[in-house]
This record gives structure tokens, C-alpha cells and sequence, in this order.
């Protein structure tokens, strides 16, 4: 389906993450950060680029994961998307919510 | 003479060598396979024993029973592989050489990584039934414990059976009212998901029975800590779920000789081929079973769909031809929903659980994705199948290691 971001149509999944990572940039993320109550601070973009960059490689993201980074601790993590700190990283970053595979 | 050596004799080892016992010649191929534990397991039993549906002694065999006399089953512990020089070092000192290994060590359940889960209140408040000793220490509580809080709990994922917490909920909700004390017992289902199962289709069954059953659920729970001294579980985002009893999945890991070998990913999880069962780093290794790092369910169903395919890879391993990539994720369980009666789904990789008859379309006689009695009789009567087909490899009529569309209505996952 498609939703207005930024002045712009995108298209997304029913639940509002992005469907071709391509049409993300800096702009509309800033705009779907407003959008989930969040105003995007260094830290925020820190971790977005760390995320993005996990997408790339097709490696599965996880709260351990994240742990594991070194980019940021869970406290932190869920002080910066509060909720659900995956689910809102990963929308904000315009990829795929992490299925936490089976 | 050449050497095969299995790691391990849980299902997926001993399905291996049950299978490779009866196609690798005698004459050219020695078979070994190592496990330090004498006896062999029933897991899904471990489901049942805290409700004393079995038996401890229905839910455990001596291991060298199912294990074929040519192969020889060496009951020691593990060091290391040592890919390199391509041999295994025992504990003991000495050393095995293989010229393929099939790494079959499963999962394990590590309570110690979550902080406070493994204090005071370790088997006394605090259980897991994912172990043969602990299943059995919470079937003693339970059959004393007068109610209360219950919190069934899963840690993280990926876990062993991913949709075993959910029937040890449902399993409770009908063991309380048969002691006539359900009104006492309070049922709260914890998840790190964002939903009752990894897969939506399920979830929206299963959501289904939690409010049937009156069992509160707790989704996207990732927790942090266990404060036993005030009996609660307390999540990253200072969320707390309040307990009596906590039934807990802990964090489930690959053994830790994986981790000696540098063979794992962070949860000591094989990187392996999704449909070949090679591991990624050496092209002589396979790994089978909960020891991968597939992105499918880790359940005895898959080791042996697995066990299909990996049988004939290992064959063409041998003889230099292209290895099949076939396995396609393929997972079939039951699901017990309590007061006698279970679901059942089947699916893969790309295929959600849909609505269905199986094994045979159209005809069943099990239905997918819907609650009957019969579907419960299939599961007990599994463990018979477990014990005198599954294990020596002895083919399951009408399954096939791929899944089949046929008979389901079948919706792709997007």
C-alpha cells in the first residue's frame, strides 16, 4: 500500500515498514522518527546506520545482537525507541521488522 | 578405510547413523559416533512429565539400543573439532580423525545468562522443563503447589520447540481444573515476541485459545532480570510480570564445544546451508538438527526431515557429485491444546501453518491448523514412532522430507 511520508508516496506493508529500502533517506527518516514521537539525536543515527548495515549483510538482528555491538547497551537502546526498541529502530531505519526467526 | 564420525546421539545423530549404517559399505567406511551420555531422551515427553501424563521411565531409553552394532558408539566427552587437521579431541586426551564429521550436539538450555534466574529460588520457584531434571523437579512441585501466580516464560529466541511454552500453558489450564483448582491459579504467557507464535497464521489460532482458556499473554518482553527477592521478571523497558511459579525457557545455546572449536555464531550456532546442511567454513563438515543456525524451528520433525536430505548429501559428498539443495525448512508438529484434544501444522521456509488435511490431501485423517482429538492421539502415539521408526530411520509413510502443498489452502509468506 501506499502512505504519504514526507510530501512524498512510498510504499509500504500494512504495518508501515518501508518495502524497497531504496527510497529511504535521511529526509524520511526524520519524518517517520517524528511520526513514532521521536526527534533523532546523534546516538539515534548511530544506530540506525549500525542496523542498516546489519540489513545489508543479511544478518539477523536481536536484542543479544545489539548487546553485542558495542554501539549501544538495552537500557540505552530502549531509552532511545521506547516500546519496542527493534520494532521501532527497524521502521525508522526503512528495513524489514526482524522476524526474531524461529 | 575411511572414517565418518557423528557428534552427538540425540535424534539427529542417531537418525545418522541409523541412516548412513545401511548406505555406506561396510568394507570402506568406519562409523563412529560420540555422546558422553548414556541414556537417550524422549524430549517431547518432558512436556508431559510435570503433569505426570508420562512417566519418567516412558520418557527415557539406553542410548546404545538404537545405536546400529557396526557403528561404534564411543560414550565420552567432547574437547573440541579441530577442523584443520581434521580430527576431534576427546576429554580424555585422545583423538578421533574423520574424513567427514556430522555435527549433531543440539541445543542446551543456559539459565546462567539471564541475571537471578539460577539464585536461591532456582528449583524451588524458578523451573524450566526443557531438561529431563528439571521437568521432573517441577512435576514434584506441581504436585504439591496450592496456586498462586503461574508465569510461563520464554527468555529469548531462537528456542527448541518454539511452541512448547504454549502448551505447557495450555497443559496447565486443563491440569488445574481436573485438581478442581484452577480458580486459584492465575496463568500469565510471556513472550519476546510479538505474538503467541514465530508465525502469524499460527498466532492468530492460538491468540484464539489463550482468551478461550483465560490465560493473559505478554508480548515483547525482553527480559533483563530475574528479582527473585520479590518474585517478579523485569524486562529491558522496566516492564515486571509478577510470579508465584516461574516456568522458564532459558536461553537456549549450542554446546559449548562449539564454541572451544570456533565452529559458532554468537549463541554457538553452526553457520550452515539452508538447503544442503553444509557448514559454511568447511566444506567436510555437515551439521544437522538444533545445532545449525537455520532459520527453522529447531524440533525433532526437522532433524529428521534433515536426516533425509543430509543422507544423500553425504553420498554425493563422497562421490564428488553437486550436493541437492533440498531442504526446504520443512517442520510438523503437534500442539497440544489441553483437555485432550491438539492442533497440528505443518510448514516451511516460505509456507505459513494453513488450514489442511494431512498426511494425505483431502482425506487427512488429521486436520491442519484445527483442534481434534485425534490430532492428541497423534502425538501420543508418536513416541512410539519416535522410539521403533524416527530413530532407526525407518521412513514415516505418506511424509515426505519436503512439504507439500497439496490438500492445504495455501497463502505464501510475503
Amino acid at each position: 500500500m501506499k502512505k504519504i511520508i514526507d510530501n512524498r508516496e512510498i510504499e509500504v506493508n500494512e504495518e508501515g515498514y518501508l518495502v524497497d529500502f531504496t527510497e529511504w533517506d535521511r529526509e524520511l527518516c526524520l519524518c517517520i522518527a517524528e511520526e513514532q514521537g521521536i526527534s533523532m539525536s546523534e546516538k539515534h543515527w548511530e544506530v540506525v546506520t549500525y542496523i542498516q548495515d546489519k540489513y545489508q549483510k543479511e544478518e539477523p538482528l536481536s536484542i543479544r545482537g545489539i548487546k553485542k555491538s558495542g554501539v549501544i547497551n538495552i537500557k540505552e537502546f530502549y531509552a532511545l525507541f521506547p516500546g519496542g526498541p527493534l520494532k521501532k529502530s527497524t521502521l525508522i531505519a526503512g528495513i524489514p521488522k526482524p522476524k526474531s526467526c524461529i | 578405510m575411511k572414517n565418518l564420525l557423528i557428534l552427538g546421539a540425540g535424534t539427529a545423530g542417531t537418525m545418522m547413523a541409523n541412516h548412513l549404517n545401511s548406505k555406506l559399505p561396510a568394507v570402506d567406511w568406519n562409523i563412529s559416533i560420540i555422546d558422553e551420555c548414556k541414556t537417550h531422551y524422549y524430549q517431547p515427553g518432558f512436556l508431559f512429565l510435570p503433569f505426570d501424563i508420562y512417566s519418567s521411565k516412558q520418557v527415557k531409553k539406553k542410548g546404545s539400543k538404537f545405536i546400529p552394532k557396526r557403528v561404534s558408539y564411543i560414550q565420552q566427552s567432547i574437547d573440541k573439532i579441530i577442523p584443520e587437521e581434521n580430527k576431534v579431541l576427546l576429554k580424555s586426551g585422545e583423538s578421533c580423525s574423520y574424513d567427514i564429521l556430522i555435527v549433531a550436539t543440539g541445543t542446551k538450555t543456559v539459565p546462567e545468562e539471564i541475571e537471578g534466574m539460577t539464585g536461591p529460588d532456582w528449583k524451588n520457584k524458578i523451573f524450566d522443563f526443557y531438561t529431563y531434571d528439571g521437568s521432573k523437579a517441577l512435576r514434584d512441585k506441581l504436585r504439591v503447589w496450592e496456586g498462586g501466580k503461574l508465569v510461563v516464560h520464554i527468555a529469548e529466541m531462537p528456542i527448541k520447540c518454539p511452541v512448547a511454552p504454549l502448551e505447557f500453558a495450555f497443559l496447565a489450564d486443563s491440569y488445574f481444573k481436573n485438581k478442581g483448582i484452577r480458580d486459584k491459579v492465575d496463568i500469565t504467557f510471556v513472550t519476546p515476541l510479538s505474538g503467541a507464535f514465530t508465525k502469524p497464521r499460527a498466532t492468530q489460532a492460538l491468540d484464539y485459545l489463550l482468551k478461550e482458556k483465560n490465560i493473559k499473554e505478554v508480548t515483547d518482553f525482553n527480559i533483563e532480570r530475574v528479582d527473585y527477592e520479590n518474585g517478579k521478571i523485569v524486562d529491558y523497558g522496566e516492564k515486571e510480570v509478577a510470579y508465584d511459579l516461574l516456568v522458564t525457557v532459558p536461553t537456549n545455546m549450542g554446546d559449548p564445544l562449539i564454541e572451544r572449536s570456533g565452529l559458532g555464531d554468537e549463541l554457538n550456532f553452526i553457520p550452515t546451508h539452508k538447503a544442503t546442511l553444509q557448514t559454511l567454513a568447511h566444506k567436510n563438515i555437515f551439521a544437522i538438527g538444533d545445532a545449525t543456525n537455520l532459520p527453522a524451528s529447531k524440533a525433532g520433525s526437522v532433524a529428521h526431515f534433515e536426516a533425509e536430505i543430509l543422507t544423500d548429501n553425504v553420498l554425493r559428498f563422497i562421490n564428488d557429485d553437486p550436493l541437492k539443495e533440498e531442504f526446504d525448512g520443512h517442520s510438523n508438529c503437534f500442539i497440544e491444546t489441553g483437555d485432550g484434544k491438539a492442533l497440528l501444522i505443518d510448514f516451511n521456509y516460505t509456507q505459513e501453518p494453513v488450514e489442511g488435511s494431512f498426511p494425505l490431501p483431502g482425506i487427512g485423517p488429521l486436520k491442519l491448523l484445527k483442534e481434534s482429538k485425534l490430532n492428541h492421539m497423534g502425538k501420543l502415539a508418536f513416541r512410539w514412532v519416535y522410539w521403533n521408526m524416527l530413530l532407526k530411520g525407518v521412513p514415516i509413510p505418506f511424509v515426505s522430507s519436503q512439504m507439500s502443498e497439496k490438500g492445504k489452502q495455501i497463502e505464501k509468506i510475503k
